[in-house]
């Protein structure tokens, strides 16, 4: 543990910042609320791997919380089914404003290969209006940090 | 005249010491998040991040849940208030804060008692499920923390002779034989889990978890949000900040400004800062170390701080 | 003495009024003639506490024989001030609590009769005058036990146990105090004073373990308690209030009356014992308030763990004046005596608060309360300012208290004798581990109770109750808050009352001011500068949450993890907030489960229904004293066999009484 301390740290240098998302000023701060619709969980394991040693996103000031409350937005994955409409729309009533709506995915962004299946609800922006989409089937963990540092602003 | 100045001067010393703790208690949260990241390998946050975050929330719009009455609202100010006034009166810049003659380490304990009683309230009133959870548990092992750390403090009095915290830093300075002693070093352990216990940190709480079954802490302040979770953070922060300088200046007081000299408020300062961030270091690395404990295994963890300090007090009273 | 026996005729012209008045203006009427009385025994007792004399007063009119003797020393003059305060209160309560049965003749004089020898009590200075008065405090709250017969079962067993107890009490008191006429004293307290030296050390102890065990249960002391839990919620509300901080204190008055000053002090070991009862009385109750789920019983429990506290104090101060100490000694009786005062007040009124939510929701059941300060806001208050001080929050009465009593019992570690050093050290340990537990027993009761939604039809039809049990409840906050922020006020009374107690010219260690300053001990709280700070900061949060974040609140639905229904029932109950620790203390606690299944008809591996019941009962109760009482019945029955109607049987008894009287006796 003491030599964990003093070794170098395994993350992958941080890439040049792009520009902030208009009207969202975080000031370094980013805490969100993740919520899964239905997806394959492949987007949750992207996602671990960005806030992992070797992406780190928490050190741009990035983290998940338990609870809508403490959040400024949602990160959804998946696609919308019918027995999670009613908590995700629960979960967006609980925010406290000004939030941010990130769809991580192809199925959040635009329903992905799932588009009209049975147990299919509907598509993230039919339902909310989304501020950043990641695309990617799943997304690259160095994508999901760079489209996360955009809302943060570091 | 002189008495104005003095008190003045003490006045500012005072001040000093409580914003000192008020920013380096979100410091010492983002110093020990720092610690348990580079630990696993990862840059992590910089240590400034929970500054960073309170300045977030103070921007956002503030919730009530429709059950809450008015100590939703009231409760962040208590716990603010109990935080701030705990830190005032402690001795941690200075031997001798504002009200030093009363800081007693009765008033500093009940305090911060009234503080996590005030979270357990805000807990149970939204009237949720997940509040009244939080808010039996805080209660819970607060009420089995509590007496390990009276008794722990009630050894060091014993051998200082007074329960004012000041005096027993003065007495320690001048009996300085008295630090690598048994009753000392017991009680030092016990007052080590009863700090752990008290600001929630693994192995009695994970305060990063998403669980709700897990939380402790979190749970009760699932409903806050904004300004009002700000008011808590900050709070919780003063509170960290407070228990781990009392613990360093308790068993280690050199370096405390006996003056109200500048230098002296500047180097005592300094050293409490260093010292704070040494317990914060170790108890970070105590952190990486172990796993949360089951609830009930908690118990056993504090009886056994309990029983530390029951024999700190014997010892002190037989090598008197 | 003139006006304080003329706040005594007032109660009993009181008392009158209740019995002969017609019904609408009985209780109005006797509450006023009470209310006087006890205010003008207040500003007696005030009196004479701030002068420091001691008034007497005999007739030989009311009891034949003996007369009737009454004395009012500072140490009296400190329990009527508690007590006079608390009838006050009572009394005014009474105006819009007394409806149905409570307002009968027999109800309301039997109330008027118990504030009367509420007040009386402390008074007595002759050994007829105590036990009159006493065994009148007993029968009257005895009968205003069973004044509401709505609650049959409960009440009937609750008015066996305490009128069983109560009198094996008053038993022993009286043989205790006889034993220290032996030798042919007077029966007034001021023969026995200076009877008792020439007693032999032997006589005193017995006269004072006989004393003890009466007075000790009337105070609620583990194990002698049992009755408390059952006797103080199945009273009516006024009245559980006086029984609770006025009684159990007459309790403690005597064990100091005749301890500390008829016996002048006695032996060491004598006041280890008190201070032991005082360590698992307080440690007992603390544990059990926890988990009682009747919030009567909560407090009851409670009464039990704040006279711990009480009869620490008590025990070490005789311990320590015995072994020479006499500032500490001070110190802890002075904490004890605070205590006292204290606990009448915050007790009263969670007592008094209690009868308002049962008269509002019509239950005591805190899983069946909830969402109550919503609609009683100054019931609210006046529970969670007492509930504030009873858990020893900083500027409130309980946390001066207790602070003075660890000052006593720190300073007591100076001492050479071992014993007294392992009693001061259970104290600390007392006193740290009821601290948390009394939290979570006052967190439970406000927050179930008031907090959240309602969990019953009857907490959400609740409504505040009247104008006057709303003042008589705040009447009781202000000794909390006044005794919190400026204990000092009283310091100069608690001097007198101190030394009156333990004798001697020396001069409390207690210093004036607001605070209270230790200043030859060393120790010291100002609890008003600790207000000015709280308030201060609250005023500067509030400020700066207005200016730099947005004004207004939102209102939205609580956020439950996504679910689309949030009803009451999803809410913790009191049972389960206090399940963790009686898990922990099962040891001590051993709660009772019951666990019953019904199976399918069609197969046994199929259930229909599961029924499963957790009862914390009183374990001294349940393993001490029924299997005693289950031996004496069996004595009882063997007995019964001598008396089967046969005359013959009779005569034997009779030869043979007859024939051993004759040997013995020539």
């Amino acid at each position: 543990m003491f030599r964990a301390l003093w070794r170098r740290p395994l993350t992958e240098p941080s890439s040049e910042r792009r520009a902030t998302v208009t009207g969202v000023n975080l000031r370094g701060s980013l805490q969100l609320r993740h919520v899964d619709v239905g997806s394959c969980n492949g987007c949750e394991v992207e996602v671990t791997s960005a806030l992992a040693p070797h992406y780190d996103a928490g050190r741009f000031g990035i983290r998940l919380v338990a609870s809508p409350r403490h959040a400024d937005g949602l990160l959804v994955t998946g696609v919308v089914t019918h027995n999670m409409e009613g908590p995700l729309r629960q979960t967006l009533a609980a925010l406290p404003r000004p939030s941010v709506i990130v769809a991580c995915g192809d199925c959040a962004v635009n329903g992905g290969i799932f588009v009209g299946a049975q147990g299919v609800s509907a598509t993230l922006d039919q339902i909310v209006e989304v501020d950043v989409s990641i695309p990617g089937c799943p997304p690259h963990p160095r994508d999901i940090v760079a489209a996360l540092r955009t809302l943060g602003g570091r | 005249m002189i008495a104005n100045v003095d008190s003045l001067s003490q006045g500012l010393a005072t001040l000093l010491q409580v914003i000192v703790v008020a920013l380096g208690g979100p410091l010492l949260v983002g110093l020990m998040a720092k610690v348990k990241a580079r630990a696993e390998g990862r840059v992590g946050a910089p240590i400034s991040q929970p500054l960073r975050d309170l300045r977030k929330l103070l921007a956002k719009e503030r919730l009530h849940a429709r059950h809450a009455s008015v100590v939703l609202p009231l409760a962040p100010m208590v716990i603010m208030a109990t935080s701030v006034v705990a830190v005032a009166i402690t001795p941690l810049v200075s031997t001798h804060p504002l009200l030093g003659s009363s800081a007693d380490i009765l008033v500093i304990v009940y305090l911060l008692l009234t503080g996590s009683a005030a979270a357990a309230l805000a807990g149970l009133d939204p009237g949720t499920a997940f509040g009244g959870m939080g808010a039996s548990r805080a209660m819970t092992i607060g009420a089995l923390a509590e007496p390990a750390l009276l008794v722990a403090v009630i050894a060091l009095s014993i051998q200082s002779g007074t329960s004012n915290l000041p005096g027993i830093m003065a007495s320690t300075l001048a009996n300085p034989q008295w630090v690598l002693g048994p009753s000392r070093l017991l009680a030092l352990g016990a007052l080590l889990i009863v700090v752990i216990a008290e600001t929630g940190r693994i192995p009695v709480d994970n305060p990063s978890t998403h669980l709700e079954l897990t939380m402790v802490h979190e749970a009760m302040i699932l409903e806050y949000a904004g300004p009002e979770l700000a008011l808590v953070s900050l709070g919780e922060a003063m509170r960290v900040g407070l228990l781990f300088s009392l613990v360093a200046n308790l068993f280690l007081p050199w370096g405390i400004a006996t003056h109200d000299t500048a230098l002296a408020l500047a180097l005592g300062t300094v050293v409490v800062a260093l010292k704070t961030a040494f317990v914060a270091v170790a108890v970070a690395l105590i952190e990486v170390r172990s796993a949360k404990l089951r609830l009930f295994r908690l118990p056993e963890l504090l009886a056994g701080g309990f029983v530390m300090s029951v024999l700190a007090v014997v010892t002190g009273l037989v090598t008197r | 003495m003139g006006w304080f026996l003329a706040a005594l005729v007032l109660c009993g012209a009181a008392a009158l009024v209740g019995a002969g008045l017609p019904r609408r203006v009985r209780v109005a009427g006797s509450a006023l003639l009470g209310a006087a009385g006890c205010l003008i025994a207040l500003a007696v007792a005030l009196r004479t506490l701030i002068a420091g004399d001691t008034l007497t007063w005999h007739t030989t009119q009311i009891l034949p024989f003996t007369g009737l003797s009454l004395s009012l020393d500072p140490l009296a003059a400190w329990f009527i001030l508690a007590s006079s305060f608390v009838g006050l209160a009572a009394c005014l309560y009474n105006v819009g609590y007394a409806k149905g049965a409570m307002a009968s003749r027999s109800a309301q004089s039997l109330f008027m009769v118990f504030v009367l020898t509420l007040i009386a009590v402390p008074a007595a200075s002759s050994i007829m005058s105590l036990m009159f008065w006493w065994e009148l405090m007993a029968l009257s709250s005895l009968l205003l036990i069973l004044t509401d017969q709505s609650r049959h079962r409960e009440a009937r067993s609750a008015a066996l146990w305490y009128g069983a107890m109560t009198q094996i009490g008053a038993a022993s008191i009286l043989m205790g105090l006889l034993v220290m006429t032996s030798g042919g004293a007077g029966q007034s307290f001021a023969d026995l004073r200076s009877h008792s030296s020439s007693l032999s050390p032997l006589a005193q102890s017995f006269a004072f373990v006989l004393v003890l065990l009466g007075f000790a249960s009337k105070a609620g002391a583990v194990p002698l308690h049992v009755w408390l839990p059952k006797a103080h919620p199945e009273a009516p509300s006024p009245v559980s209030a006086l029984m609770s901080s006025a009684m159990v204190a007459m309790g403690v008055y005597g064990i100091i009356r005749v301890g500390e000053d008829l016996l002048h002090g006695g032996t060491p070991w004598w006041w280890i014992a008190v201070a032991l009862l005082g360590v698992v009385s307080a440690f007992y109750g603390a544990l059990h308030a926890t988990t009682s789920t009747d919030l009567k019983r909560l407090l009851a429990y409670s009464t039990i763990d704040i006279i711990g506290l009480v009869l620490i104090g008590v025990g070490a101060a005789g311990a320590l004046k015995d072994n020479g100490q006499l500032g500490a000694a001070h110190v802890a009786l002075s904490a004890a005596l605070l205590l006292v005062v204290a606990h009448a007040a915050f007790k009263g009124a969670l007592f008094l608060g209690a009868g308002a939510i049962e008269r509002a929701t019509g239950t005591r059941n805190l899983d069946l309360l909830g969402g109550l300060i919503h609609a009683m806001p100054v019931t609210a208050l006046v529970v969670a300012i007492s509930a504030g001080s009873i858990m020893a929050v900083p500027t409130l009465s309980g946390f001066s208290g207790e602070w003075l009593l660890l000052q006593g019992l720190l300073h007591g570690f100076a001492t050479t004798s071992t014993p007294t050093v392992i009693v001061m050290l259970l104290g600390v340990i007392a006193l740290a581990l009821t601290g948390g537990l009394t939290a979570v027993a006052f967190v439970k009761s406000f927050g179930i109770g008031f907090l959240g939604q309602a969990r019953s039809s009857g907490a959400r039809d609740a409504r505040e109750v009247a104008v006057s049990m709303r003042l008589a409840m705040l009447l009781l906050v202000v000794p909390s808050v006044a005794l919190g922020v400026a204990p000092g006020l009283l310091v100069a009374m608690l001097s007198r009352a101190t030394t009156s107690a333990l004798g001697g010219k020396l001069a409390s260690p207690l210093d004036a001011g607001t605070g209270l300053v230790l200043s030859r001990l060393g120790g010291a709280i100002a609890p008003a500068a600790l207000l000015v700070g709280l308030v201060a900061v609250m005023a500067l949060a509030w400020l700066l949450n207005q200016t730099l974040a947005q004004r207004r609140a939102r209102r939205v639905e609580a956020w439950g993890c996504g679910r689309d229904l949030q009803t009451s029932r999803m809410q913790y109950t009191a049972t389960s907030f206090a399940e963790p620790l009686q898990r922990v203390f099962a040891d001590v606690l051993r709660p009772q489960s019951d666990v019953e299944v019904t199976h399918v008809a069609e197969s046994r591996y199929y259930e229909q229904s599961l029924m499963y019941e957790n009862r914390v009962v009183d374990v001294l109760e349940a393993r001490g004293y029924r299997p005693l009482i289950a031996a004496a019945q069996r004595l009882g029955r063997v007995a019964r066999g001598l008396q089967n109607g046969s005359i013959h049987r009779y005569l034997a008894f009779g030869f043979v009484a007859l024939v051993v009287i004759l040997v013995v006796v020539g």
